[in-house]
């Protein structure tokens, strides 16, 4: 868990790395680059993370990325990826259109 | 809105298990699944499962599955296409169906959605022919297409071997088995078997980088260092059009989370907090099978009937005195299969020694095969005058049909299911190959050292086609899959008992039956897989 102290330490500046360009969310095509950015940039959470870049946010609903953008993040921050929340599992689950969403006839 | 007594979320093992207990107690019972069959991931499961007879090993994962889908017939409302998208308080569950939106009520809810294939990142991973080797799986088996021809298998966890040896079953070349551990983590067995075809495994290797503009042309792989940072210098380039990753497992948990279940960090990825039998920290909602941590469908089946009983005694369907005796059972059942060198509580560890107390095979942890000198060692592998079986089993798994199917009871396992077998040289085989063909890790042959003068047969499991005919010429191969002598087929037995596992006996030189472990038919071609 990331407290409000933990965002005083300092984490050191961004340094730019070989394999930055590589995809890590290919969904929404988000890279390894931009997210250790967005970290340096003040987002200390996966929620943070993915609301600022949308990671995690395509088709997959980050299955095949969550674990992926956790690791980094963690590694960014000197800590455990274990420390780290995981993304907010939350309703639809799987990627439902909106019109099947809006079109609820709600409950009889 | 419906109602029902338990909804299930995923037929897959564990789910389908837990719908046949809770049913069998008289509840209604729904089970929901995203995909367009039921069975999770058991019907492309090919291969003999291990175990023992209650936990149904020497049966083929889909029979099992079939087995499962006829016990749940008729009791149980099994709902396909159907993906749960949310499950909010008051164990309200929104389904969608079609164009639809669905809400149901549950009084108790089993959440068995299973476990997701891990991606390691390199550089062109998103081309078209990097695969997770579970997909490769369904391909093959579930729709009867091949991934590619050429492929480099990332992962030497049991799923990486198995997968590996079903390409080559399916016709493709397996041209690289890679591992960044320095050892091999599957089932020595598995290995065995992928070793023999000529596969070779690359440990302490990582693939740096997929080649291909529009698709997978080839592959680099690098040696690593004890980070498991590549090290500059040792690339290797593979000339293959599919690259399978099966580098593990993470639990399907978010259900759980969205439903308010305590969750941790343990047991493969983020699972719920669990009590023995798969309560979570919300009464009536249970978790069974991989979501609450990764293990593999023969658990997952235990844990899915455990979950089931207990939800029925939740809602008074069982009685506590019925509960508490099935439960009991069960978790024997469960303990049984978490015993041995791979048991939960031995991941990670460095093992040395068998149960035995035998030094464990180093080639086998690194090449993944035993030598014919280190053979010599385990209790399975004996010399006699006539047909014997040599069993090269060298770790402790739990697993014993050989000692169940052997009519004579020469091979003895014991009690302890994990036990390596021996062969018990004071009775005397009598040849039907009951053993090799029951073995699920196809670690059994039959050796006769001296069956004419000079020259001795080796009669090994074979699941390829097509199958060799008796006289067919060829070559033998060793342990490693590298050709020791000329070999001729002198049988070949098929038989229902044997279960698509064919018999192969060929004639060697007297001083290769030890040697002589898989046969090539033929002229070996140049490409051959090495």
């Amino acid at each position: 868990m990331i407290s409000a102290n933990d965002r005083l330490a300092d984490i050191g500046p961004f340094v730019p790395a070989a394999d930055d360009d590589l995809i890590i969310c290919r969904c929404e095509e988000v890279t390894k680059g931009e997210i250790r950015k967005a970290v340096h940039a003040g987002m200390y959470t996966l929620t943070e993370v993915r609301r600022y870049l949308r990671c995690g946010m395509g088709l997959c609903q980050g299955q095949t990325c969550g674990r992926l953008v956790r690791n980094i993040i963690a590694r960014e921050l000197g800590r455990k990826s274990s420390e780290l929340e995981p993304a907010t599992g939350r309703a639809p689950m799987r990627p439902t259109e909106m019109k099947i969403l809006s079109s609820e006839k709600g409950v009889e | 809105m419906k109602r029902y007594d338990l909804v299930i979320i995923g037929a897959g093992p564990a789910g389908l298990s837990a719908a046949a207990e809770a049913s069998k107690c008289g509840m209604s019972v729904a089970v929901f699944d995203e995909n367009a069959k039921p069975g999770g991931q058991l019907f492309k499961q090919i291969h003999k499962f291990f175990g023992s007879k209650k936990h149904k090993a020497r049966i083929r994962g889909y029979k099992i599955g079939e087995q499962l889908l006829s016990e749940v017939a008729g009791g149980v409302d099994v709902e396909l296409n159907s993906p749960v998208i949310g499950i909010y308080p008051e164990k309200e569950i929104v389904v969608r169906q079609g164009e639809d939106i669905v809400h149901c009520k549950a009084d108790s809810i089993i959440v068995a959605t299973g476990a997701t294939e891990n991606m390691v990142p390199f550089e062109g991973w998103t081309l078209p022919g990097v695969i997770g080797a579970g997909a490769a799986q369904t391909m093959m088996n579930l729709h009867g297409v091949k991934p590619g021809e050429k492929i480099l298998m990332l992962g030497s966890g049991n799923v990486g071997l198995v997968v590996s040896f079903q390409l080559l079953q399916a016709g493709c070349k397996v041209r690289a088995l890679v591992d960044a551990a320095p050892h091999i983590g599957g089932y020595g067995v598995h290995a065995a078997k992928v070793a023999r075809c000529g596969v070779p495994f690359y440990l302490s290797h990582t693939i740096t980088k997929a080649e291909g503009t529009d698709c997978v042309t080839g592959a680099v792989v690098s040696q690593v260092d004890e980070h498991f940072q590549p090290i500059p210098g040792t690339e290797k380039h593979f000339d293959v059009d599919t690259i399978c990753v099966a580098v593990g497992l993470s639990p399907m948990a978010q259900l759980l989370m969205m439903a308010g279940c305590e969750m941790e960090d343990a047991r493969g990825g983020h699972v719920p907090v669990c009590g023995q039998y798969g309560e979570t920290s919300v009464p009536g909602i249970y978790a069974a099978g991989d979501v609450s941590g990764i293990e593999e469908a023969s658990s997952a089946m235990i844990e899915g009937r455990m979950a089931g009983i207990c939800a029925a005694a939740y809602l008074g369907f069982c009685s506590e005195k019925d509960k508490n005796a099935s439960l009991t059972k069960l978790s024997e059942d469960l303990n049984d299969l978490r015993q041995g060198m791979f048991a939960p509580q031995n991941r990670g560890k460095m093992i040395k020694k068998t149960e035995e107390g035998i030094d464990i095979s180093q080639t086998l942890l690194a090449e993944g095969h035993i030598t014919t000198e280190e053979a010599e060692r385990f209790p399975g592998v004996v010399h006699e005058v006539g047909v014997h079986p040599v069993i090269e089993c060298t770790q402790n798994i739990p697993c014993n049909p050989c000692q169940d199917v052997c009519p004579k009871h020469c091979i003895k396992v014991g009690k302890d299911i994990t036990a390596l077998p021996q062969v018990d040289t004071n009775i005397q085989c009598i040849g039907c190959g009951m053993c090799v063909a029951s073995c699920s890790g196809q670690a059994i042959f039959l050796l006769d050292e001296n069956s004419e003068p000079g020259f001795g047969t080796v009669t090994m499991p074979y699941e390829f086609l097509p199958l060799p005919q008796q006289g067919a010429k060829g070559t033998a191969l060793d342990r490693s899959g590298v050709p020791v002598c000329d070999a001729e087929v002198v049988g070949v037995k098929t038989a229902p008992a044997f279960d698509h596992t064919s018999l192969l006996t060929i004639k060697v030189p007297k001083d290769k039956v030890m040697d002589a472990r898989f046969f090539k038919k033929g002229e070996l071609e140049d490409d051959k897989c090495k």
